[in-house]
């Protein structure tokens, strides 16, 4: 995979001129570059070339095993698509999920970071096991056993709230309301979802040097204040690479919104884009439609992470 | 740590800090305590009216019954195939790109490096429909590598972990002192020698943030498998295979979380291993 660098005969003795180092740079980058520039102009940059491409096409069954010819829609797909009342109502329903569950597990990725770093061995360790417990646990297997906490049937939620008194608990279906269904998910995607967020704030709050928070609290700061206007500014950058991170995750769960909502729900009322698309293109066979699902999402998480590298670069200094 | 206890700054309420932290643990891993034991559990307990937080009597009949189940054993090693390559490539892919991106001068590097930050905000599942054409089409050159075959998820998930792991590991390669590179090359060492054997070893703690991110990827990916893997189903991955005993009406939950039990272990496993790397990894990956 790795060619051999042409072999460097002597070391320059003088710094050599920019453009012969420039150019010997360039080829051997060139070596570097192309195995994972190949593979990422494959997987990445083509398709992105034949969603856009698919988008305009009428594309179905038959056109996909190349029984029928090509009809070139134009814009077709993308107005049906704004035309069509679920769309707008799934577009509001994972903008409103995702919100929900970055904003969920950044608040408690990095309260807890902060926590952390103001307790003791023996109270710090067992929350870190039991982060990396719940991130190491897959998407699938967390989204079953969520399920089955909640189960209407058989679910220690129910039994406990119904001992508790709720009586009303019992055999309560989490999974029917379009809100509760919703909020199971979020729960589950924070849950698993948090210790990542955790984990690199507190490595950042650990990098902050002890100096500048001991002067704070001599000079009488509280430590909330110090937390607020100290800790969180310095740990910045590290905080806006999470929100991202999350952000690109969060929009585009497939695994839990599929098993947790048994393929989006009854009639799809419990469906988000990523899902959508999916059913769209792979239990509908309308490739064109969902193709064009795709590039909308990919628009619209371009801009949702664009906007907020913008809002952060300057006080950042970040890129 | 002993700064800390150095310190005569008084930490008001460090009792409760501990105390809110040990319970927040415990919330935070019962649902993986309740799979564990829900698995161990004999049918009859795991659908009791009053379900309890142990049981006197735990058992392997789920086990058992996942792991006699058809192929369950085959598709837990697919899975293990797939994310074994998939992190040993991504390592050397993104350790290539990341030094070619930091230590070398060269003409369009900054428009290289905006377009690896731009590739990790690309919402990839929305490619599912073009690259299942594509891996279709590959499937006639290449059978290993087109669809239902696991060539076709290695791919996907090599593409997919690199943009973020080559960003990540920049800031590793940056992090060594241009000073290290001129010392060996003095001392006479190519420099494809002094990437390998001097710089490699140095950013091994990027190697293992990448290696976990690359990891938990492909061992948890549905999607793909879902949609790639369609007739040859000897070559499905892990989470098709618990799928089978999760019925709306009539779940199987003993088998379910057995299964999920399953699937844990190795990440679990995996996690254990890196995790004293890991905390120190995630905060010094972004200051590059």
């Amino acid at each position: 995979m790795v060619t051999k660098e042409a072999p460097r005969t002597t070391a320059p003795a003088v710094p050599a001129r920019r453009s012969p180092r420039r150019r010997r740079d360039g080829r051997a980058a060139l070596l570097y570059l192309a195995p994972g520039g190949i593979l990422l102009l494959a997987m990445l940059v083509y398709p992105i070339y034949q969603l856009v491409l698919i988008s305009f096409y009428d594309y179905g069954q038959p056109q996909a095993v190349g029984n029928a010819p090509l009809v070139f829609l134009g814009f077709q797909n993308y107005t049906d698509l704004l035309e069509n009342v679920q769309f707008w109502e799934v577009l509001a329903k994972t903008l409103g999920f995702t919100a929900v569950c970055v904003v969920g597990s950044l608040a408690l990725g990095t309260g807890v970071a902060v926590l952390a770093t103001r307790v003791r061995t023996w109270a710090r360790v067992p929350l870190f096991l039991a982060a990396l417990a719940a991130w190491a646990t897959p998407a699938m297997a967390g989204s079953y056993v969520w399920l089955f906490l909640f189960d209407a049937d058989f679910g220690l939620v129910n039994e406990v709230l119904s001992g508790l008194g709720f009586t009303g608990m019992a055999n309560h279906s989490w999974t029917f309301d379009t809100y509760s269904t919703f909020g199971l998910v979020a729960a589950e995607v924070i849950w698993c979802s948090f210790p990542f967020v955790m984990v690199t704030m507190y490595a950042g709050i650990k990098g902050v040097p002890e100096e500048v928070i001991e002067a704070a609290y001599l000079d009488g700061a509280s430590t909330w204040r110090t937390t607020w206007s100290i800790t969180l500014p310095m740990v910045r950058p590290l905080l806006t690479i999470a929100t991202i991170q999350s952000i690109i995750w969060d929009f585009k769960i497939f695994t839990q919104i599929y098993v947790m909502t048994n393929g989006g729900g009854v009639a799809g009322r419990n469906l988000v884009l990523n899902v959508f698309a999916y059913q769209q293109a792979f239990a509908g066979q309308e490739y064109g439609l969902g193709a064009a699902l795709g590039v909308v999402m990919t628009l619209l998480l371009l801009s949702i992470t664009g906007l907020y590298v913008r809002s952060q670069r300057r006080s950042a200094g970040w890129v | 740590m002993g700064v800390t206890a150095r310190r005569r700054v008084r930490k008001p309420g460090r009792l409760i800090a501990e105390i809110v932290c040990v319970v927040i643990a415990g919330m935070v891993a019962f649902p993986v305590y309740w799979m564990v034991l829900s698995a161990f559990k004999p049918t009859g307990q795991i659908q009791a009216e009053n379900p309890r937080p142990w049981t006197l009597t735990p058992t392997l009949e789920h086990f058992e019954r996942v792991l006699s189940g058809e192929g369950f054993a085959m598709f837990f090693l697919n899975s293990v195939i797939v994310a074994v390559v998939v992190v040993a490539l991504s390592l050397l892919l993104s350790f290539l790109s990341a030094v070619a991106l930091t230590r070398f001068n060269f003409k369009g590097k900054t428009v290289l490096l905006v377009m690896v930050l731009v590739a990790q905000m690309v919402p990839v599942e929305a490619l599912t429909i073009p690259l299942f054409f594509l891996m279709r089409s590959v499937g006639d050159v290449a059978p290993a590598f087109g669809t239902n075959h696991l060539g076709s998820l290695i791919l996907v998930h090599l593409a997919f972990s690199l943009p973020f792991a080559i960003w990540m590991l920049r800031g590793f390669v940056a992090a060594v002192p241009q000073e290290l590179e001129e010392a060996s090359k003095i001392d006479g060492a190519s420099r494809m020698r002094f990437t390998w054997q001097i710089l490699f070893p140095l950013v091994a703690p990027g190697l293992v943030a990448i290696s976990v991110l690359a990891f938990i990827h492909a061992w948890n990916d549905f999607l793909f498998a879902k949609t790639f893997i369609i007739s040859n189903t000897e070559n499905q991955t892990l989470p098709l295979a618990i799928l089978v005993f999760f019925k709306p009406e009539d779940t199987d939950w003993g088998a379910v979380m057995a299964g999920s039990t399953l699937m844990t272990i190795p990440v679990l496993v995996f996690f254990i291993l890196v995790q004293r790397r890991l905390v120190s990894v995630m905060g010094g990956a972004v200051k590059g």
